[in-house]
């Protein structure tokens, strides 16, 4: 069983340098592309099962003791993640090869994507903090490509950005890892999180914020997130569904996982990140209030919906960090088929600018749909997922008396609901297409065909939003789990014991 | 000797810090080349002093820590690559706008010309014709 912890993250790899020898034929690439990652997903399906039933695997590689050598370890935390991770990427690679464009046609892409796959997988399954960072770069160096790819100017403009910053997070994380290895002489989170006890309480604060703050600028935090609604929309629809839907939410695994597994609970800093928490929110939604364009009201939407994960943390519960599971989980499937629906809506109209969109209900009917059930969710609206994640946060709230971050999660959760019907009125009501598409309603549902899309964004796009739907329907079973994942995590004992093996 | 390092380190996030807070790129990049060449050098600092690993027998303890060494390597190779690709991207963004000054975002473009004092009628076109005539000459 150990084997299969390394293949979520190996297999991408040697996927991209296969997709790069058959540079030529962009069948093969896609063949490569598809089978690599719905294979992925079916291992992290069996090792999520596997996992649940009987405790953490762990893979040290080249057999070195944890505290010297890397270490993959998937618990049910890392493996749930990998599952919704995997099922993403496969929709998102579905829908870039059906998308019509130039961008993906790049004979680099299918690769480059792979080895996005892979540090994600990395991420998720690694032990150590050095790893981390290296999943990180991996991740982040194929996002760079990513984001630019085509070299358009406000693609350098907004990708120069994007990449300062992320290497100036990188250059101290690397530097929080330096610091921590000279006081206890290991990176291994779970030989750290042994260790971590002799040092003085206001050293392992220090290390605590400062892996927040590295964590925060990844996770696009308040006051770290003014990069995320710059960069995202300009790249292309598949590129930015991808983004949208994983890469915060993997700063937001790093920042439960380094919080949780390392620091005891005197050194937590919740109150700091209930703060932070609350202010993400306001900022995120006050920022969508403003703006006009689809992708950037989406953008800014996906700042003000971390503030609710770190939320969930920042109490330091089991309830709490459960909530932030579950809210994680169901989040990356609604917000990347809300940006699949956003790019099916700018192929469909040609614009994403809300004042020059009307009407797309009558031309596409399919469309409307899966933006409503998308965004009702997101908003949280009963019954969907969003609804059972945000009761879930907001009863963890009360559990730890905390009323004013719960007032503050409901009004920003209100708001969110007004700037999704904002988009809904813009884009969906009003006479068919009539300012941006001079042609009447019958020859635009004639161009758009009779699903809104070419069938191959549609298909995946519905694909993830009926996984959307089916995780509010599963909510229980899902929600169990997701207590689980909190139980293992605020008792980092059996993390531990299962890495260190005494 | 770590002290040595320890200062090493502080002056290159020093320097690094100043250089990034600029407005021009080719700045910028080698702001965050100090920036990440301090990181390396912390990372090496933050292990026991010694002979090198690789080579001879003797105490345990008489040797160098190797494992900051190869973490500083590692974070070598990745810095090298992305101060390549930044590079690329500054060239790029050099051939394409032909200044090395980075770029306003979308939203503050929005918000200075929101804010700014509006242009009386006729500006656009004065400062249209005074363009033209100055490209003519």
């Amino acid at each position: 069983m150990t084997w299969l912890v390394a293949v979520p993250v190996v297999l991408p790899l040697v996927g991209a340098a296969v997709s790069i020898l058959a540079g030529r034929s962009r069948v093969a690439q896609r063949t490569v592309g598809v089978v690599v990652l719905a294979t992925t997903t079916a291992i992290a399906v069996v090792l999520l099962v596997h996992v649940d039933r009987s405790g953490p695997v762990v893979a040290h590689a080249g057999g070195w003791p944890a505290r010297i050598g890397i270490a993959l370890v998937a618990d049910r935390f890392a493996a749930l993640m990998l599952v919704v991770a995997s099922v993403t990427l496969l929709a998102v690679l579905v829908y870039a090869i059906g998308e019509p464009g130039a961008e993906r046609n790049h004979v680099g892409f299918q690769s480059v994507y792979l080895v996005l796959a892979a540090g994600v997988a990395l991420a998720f399954l690694t032990g150590d903090l050095f790893d981390l960072f290296v999943a990180f770069e991996m991740m982040l160096t194929a996002s760079y490509v990513l984001l630019t790819l085509g070299g358009r100017r406000e693609q350098v403009r907004s990708g120069t950005t994007y990449v300062v910053l992320s290497l100036l997070s990188s250059t101290l994380f690397v530097t929080a890892v330096a610091l921590l290895y000279s006081a206890t002489g290991t990176v291994n989170m779970a030989v750290l999180a042994q260790r971590i006890h002799t040092l003085p309480s206001g050293t392992a604060s220090a290390f605590a914020a400062l892996l927040v703050v590295v964590f925060g600028i990844k996770a696009a935090l308040f006051p770290f997130f003014f990069w995320l609604p710059d960069s995202y929309p300009i790249a292309p629809s598949p590129i930015t569904a991808v983004f949208a839907g994983l890469l915060t939410k993997v700063g937001i695994y790093a920042l439960i996982r380094t919080q949780t597994v390392l620091f005891p609970a005197g050194s937590r800093p919740g109150t700091l990140l209930l703060v932070l928490a609350g202010a993400t929110m306001v900022i995120g939604v006050a920022g969508a209030i403003a703006q006009d364009d689809v992708k950037r009201i989406l953008s800014f939407d996906i700042v003000s919906q971390v503030g609710y994960m770190v939320m969930g943390l920042g109490f330091f519960t089991v309830a709490g960090v459960a909530a932030a599971v579950f809210y994680m989980v169901q989040h990356i499937v609604v917000k990347t088929s809300l940006f699949m629906t956003a790019g099916l809506v700018e192929h469909a109209a040609g614009t994403g600018e809300l004042p020059r969109l009307r009407g797309l209900l009558r031309t596409a009917p399919v469309l409307a749909v899966l933006f409503l059930l998308s965004a009702l969710s997101l908003a949280g609206v009963p019954p969907l997922s969003g609804f059972v994640g945000k009761l879930a946060l907001v009863e963890a709230g009360f559990q730890s008396h905390a009323a004013a971050i719960v007032a503050v999660s409901l009004a920003v959760s209100l708001l969110t609901l007004s700037v999704m019907a904002r988009i809904w009125s813009g884009a969906f009501w009003g006479a068919a297409g009539e300012p941006a598409e001079p042609d009447g309603g019958e020859e635009a549902v004639a161009r758009v065909g009779r699903l809104g899309g070419p069938v191959w964004m549609v298909v995946p796009t519905g694909a993830l939003v009926a996984c959307g739907v089916a995780a509010a329907l599963a909510a229980g079973p899902l929600y169990g789990l997701s207590v689980r994942t909190a139980h293992d995590l605020m008792e980092p004992a059996r993390y531990v014991h299962a890495v260190v093996g005494r | 000797m770590s002290i040595v390092l320890a200062a090493t380190a502080a002056i290159l996030f020093a320097s690094g810090t100043y250089l990034v807070l600029q407005r021009t790129l080719s700045r910028i990049v080698i702001g965050l080349a100090l920036l990440t060449h301090g990181g390396n050098v912390l990372l090496i600092a933050a292990g026991r002093w010694g002979r090198a690993p690789i080579a001879g027998t003797g105490r345990a303890r008489s040797f160098s820590d190797p494992i900051p060494q190869a973490l500083a390597l590692t974070s070598i190779v990745i810095s090298f690559a992305v101060t390549a690709l930044l590079l690329a991207l500054a060239y790029r963004s050099w051939i394409l706008t032909r200044d090395d000054a980075v770029e306003d975002d979308v939203g503050d473009r929005a918000i200075a010309r929101a804010a700014g004092p509006r242009p009386g009628p006729g500006d656009d076109e004065r400062a249209l014709v005074h363009d033209d005539t100055g490209a003519g000459r």
